[in-house]
């Protein structure tokens, strides 16, 4: 089993601030804009995102969530193991909002298709973007894509795409693993 | 990844610690849900469940068929008054007549004690346990218990007094073995004559007076005197009964501390609590109601995913 660095600390954090700026294009004052991370590994690419608006932005108030997608899974009994839970933190309304779904790997598509089956138990929104770090471009199950993205990665089936952060796993570094 | 170790529900004799802790932390992301505008979740879409009661329930029927539905389960519902039962079929016919509907569950309560235990040795189902006779009630221990940790922060350690009919009720056994394996500490209340013998083998204290039980407790669950299973007389009077082992407002104020009070309904109100005790600050038995669905919709998702 091989690893490589897909990308480091440094370049992370250039990524995110581009990312940031790019929602603050579209988004401004984030006064209609939501954020949500998407359990259990988007969070923290929700996080980050909002500390850097907030502090390198000037970006006074933004609601950001955390939404849990295990009940809308589509493989719920085809998998070996049970699938379990992640907590679901949305405090506010969703409806006629834009939402901005955040997740770190975008892979088949179907986290992100569970996602907006879940989101509309919150309500109904008047957009729904998708932001993810690493676009895994040719593994796509259906036609779901990123409206803003980190880095696009050509990675085989084979391999996975493990993203680590400091506040989880002691460092920020992505890395390309082969099975 | 962790997963239940048992394939059907029959008791909380079958479970162990970890079992608890993993119904009690999906129990708390369903009880997210069900506060939600939109309470339902698609889980369990292809998955078919009856509900087959031999004996009268409202709550526990009304409670299971709900966490069923917001679990999206499709759900059938049977009642022996009405069915072939009364024509002389057996319970392993009956049910496998409603399997052979392609049921993935069984949702059961018999008034004979190992009624679910027997059925799980026969059919292929999963079958869950609402209460058998005498015997066990898992669901209202796990969502009892689940109401304690909610309200005091855990389990492990609290005081808890169990009052009443302690020789007939499914409820108190299955609470018994549900708070020791979560090291709480035990004790059983009520008039010798409701009081089995040797159950102290199960680790609980017995104590024949209220007041003292009362003030030794975090929480005292306060079980209903089942007049349909009193076969003989075990006590002189009602009246007497609540004398001694009911609970009121001044009792309760004259305690040296705030204690929980808990009851698993129906209610009999006047005699082993009053209406100020059911209705007052210290009683969290509608939680327990609320508690009831979010539980019931983790056992059953949980056992539904080990369907293959």
């Amino acid at each position: 089993m091989g690893q490589k660095v897909l990308l480091s600390e440094k370049e992370i954090n250039i990524i995110l601030h581009r990312l940031a700026c790019q929602l603050l294009e579209n988004h401004l004052d984030f006064k209609d804009t939501v954020l949500i991370g998407i359990q259990p590994r988007g969070i923290f690419v929700a996080e980050r995102l909002t500390k850097i608006l907030k502090e390198d932005y000037g970006v006074k108030a933004i609601d950001v969530g955390f939404l849990d997608i295990t009940f809308y899974r589509d493989d719920f009994r085809r998998g070996e193991k049970t699938l379990e839970a992640t907590k679901t933190k949305i405090d506010f309304l969703v409806e006629d909002k834009k939402v901005v779904f955040i997740d770190d790997v975008l892979y088949t598509g179907r986290s992100i298709r569970a996602a907006l089956t879940a989101i509309q138990s919150f309500g109904r929104p008047s957009e729904i973007e998708l932001l993810t770090l690493i676009d895994r471009r040719f593994s796509r199950h259906l036609p779901i894509q990123p409206n803003y993205r980190g880095r696009q990665v050509d990675a085989i089936n084979d391999e996975k795409v493990k993203v680590l952060w400091k506040e989880n796993d002691g460092k920020d570094v992505i890395y390309l693993i082969n099975k | 990844m962790s997963e239940l170790s048992v394939r059907h529900l029959l008791g909380i004799k079958y479970l162990n610690e970890k079992d608890i802790q993993l119904i009690f932390e999906t129990a708390d992301h369903f009880k997210e849900v069900i506060n939600r505008s939109i309470k339902k979740v698609p889980s369990l879409r292809d998955i078919t469940i009856a509900n087959i009661f031999f004996e009268n329930s409202t709550r526990t029927k009304l409670s299971f068929e709900l966490a069923e539905k917001r679990l999206s389960a499709d759900v059938i519902n049977f009642s022996a008054g009405q069915s072939s039962v009364k024509k002389g079929e057996t319970l392993i016919d009956t049910v496998n007549n409603i399997l052979s509907m392609k049921v993935d569950m069984v949702v059961m309560r018999h008034p004979n004690p190992g009624a679910g235990i027997f059925l799980s040795k026969h059919v292929k189902a999963s079958i869950v346990n609402a209460g058998d006779g005498a015997h066990e009630h898992p669901t209202q221990a796990l969502l009892d218990s689940f109401s304690i940790r909610e309200k005091l922060g855990d389990v492990a350690g609290k005081n808890v007094v169990i009052v009443g009919d302690i020789l007939h009720s499914r409820v108190a056994l299955s609470n018994i073995f549900a708070l020791k394996l979560q090291g709480a500490n035990v004790k059983v209340c009520g008039p010798r004559t409701l009081l089995p013998k040797h159950i102290e083998s199960l680790g609980v204290q017995v104590e024949t007076d209220l007041r003292k039980a009362l003030n030794w407790c975090d929480v005292a669950n306060m079980l209903r005197i089942q007049n349909e299973r009193l076969d003989i007389s075990y006590f002189p009077t009602t009246r007497e009964y609540t004398q001694q082992f009911g609970v009121n407002k001044k009792l309760l104020d004259s305690l040296d501390k705030e204690i929980v009070i808990m009851h698993p309904g129906p209610i009999n109100r006047g005699v082993e609590i009053t209406s100020d005790v059911a209705d007052s600050k210290q009683s969290i038995i509608l939680s327990q109601v609320e508690n009831g669905v979010a539980i019931r919709m983790a056992v059953i998702y949980l056992l539904a995913s080990k369907i293959k």
